[in-house]
């Protein structure tokens, strides 16, 4: 399971390498469609379907929309003088601060990655803590033979009402960004 | 653990995205690769080797589920994630449409 998760991963980080390297806009935004389409392979693999689901729903809508953006654009990046302003900016003074900038930041992630994992359970030997009263009793406390969406919308109920409040909110100032003319 | 470091690869593909491209668009797109790595991370946390999916059946005697929790934490991240994503492509939008590109650099008013 284990091997097959990782090959899965690489495939995802190499796509998404090409995808901030791409030259074209649209082939950017296809292979951040390789990422998103792992994403579901993994959450099939590790037993999420609901996840899958909502992951292949949210990545083609996401895709859809991303593209009907870029599509009337200029999809070129103007990528060469930027190669020659970084070799040209690298003689700079500033040049050294940052890359001690860089580096102490780089630190910084790596420490608090490694304390964030030793305490971790390793992949595989999870111990259920919370989510027993949820396994044991969820079924019969609400109804529901499906324990994720017994979680989300019963335990968490409030959570959720919350959630729709966001898609609201955020259809709400979507119009309102591109609405053609303002109200005089 | 090479999974956990795997995903946090993913997560720093994203970040040195989100730092050094100048198109608003691949910024867009590696903000989007710290979404999916963190989302794949929580999910790995609840695994249980030789679980199945949470899903309630009589037949299977002594089963092992995998944690619900934290799928269904994911799942209302995933959601709020989308509505966040619509927002920062109308903002890309309107700024297409006001200064005729997507490149950072030409956006000079935003320098304050």
């Amino acid at each position: 399971m284990e091997i097959i998760l990782s090959i899965v991963l690489i495939f995802m980080i190499i796509g998404a390498l090409f995808a901030l390297h791409a030259r074209d806009l649209l082939s950017a935004l296809i292979s951040c469609g390789i990422v998103g389409y792992g994403l579901v392979i993994c959450f099939l693999l590790l037993k999420a379907p609901d996840l899958a689901i909502v992951q292949i729903v949210v990545e083609t809508i996401t895709l859809i929309i991303m593209i009907a953006v870029v599509l009337d654009s200029t999809r070129h990046e103007l990528e060469k003088t930027a190669i020659e302003k970084k070799w040209k900016s690298l003689i700079n003074s500033k040049a050294l601060i940052n890359v001690l900038i860089t580096v102490i930041i780089g630190i910084v992630l790596l420490y608090s990655f490694r304390l964030a994992i030793t305490h971790l359970n390793p992949f595989g030997e999870h111990i259920l803590r919370m989510s027993e009263a949820y396994l044991y009793g969820g079924a019969d406390k609400t109804g529901s033979a499906n324990l994720v969406t017994g979680v989300l919308f019963d335990f968490r109920g409030y959570d959720t009402f919350g959630e729709a409040t966001i898609l609201f909110t955020a259809a709400i100032g979507v119009l309102t960004i591109l609405r053609i003319k303002g109200r005089k | 653990m090479t999974l956990f470091i795997l995903c946090f690869v993913l997560f720093l593909v994203g970040l040195y995205g989100v730092l050094t491209r100048k198109n608003i668009i691949k910024i867009f797109i590696g903000l989007s690769f710290m979404e999916f790595s963190t989302f794949l991370f929580l999910v790995l946390i609840g695994y249980i080797e030789g679980g199945i999916a949470p899903i309630i059946s009589k037949n299977i005697t002594n089963p092992v589920y995998v944690d619900p929790l934290p799928q269904a934490m994911v799942l209302t991240a995933i959601v709020i994630s989308l509505a966040a994503n619509a927002m920062l492509l109308a903002i890309a939008v309107k700024i297409y449409k006001k200064y005729g590109t997507f490149d950072i650099r030409k956006i000079s008013n935003l320098k304050g």
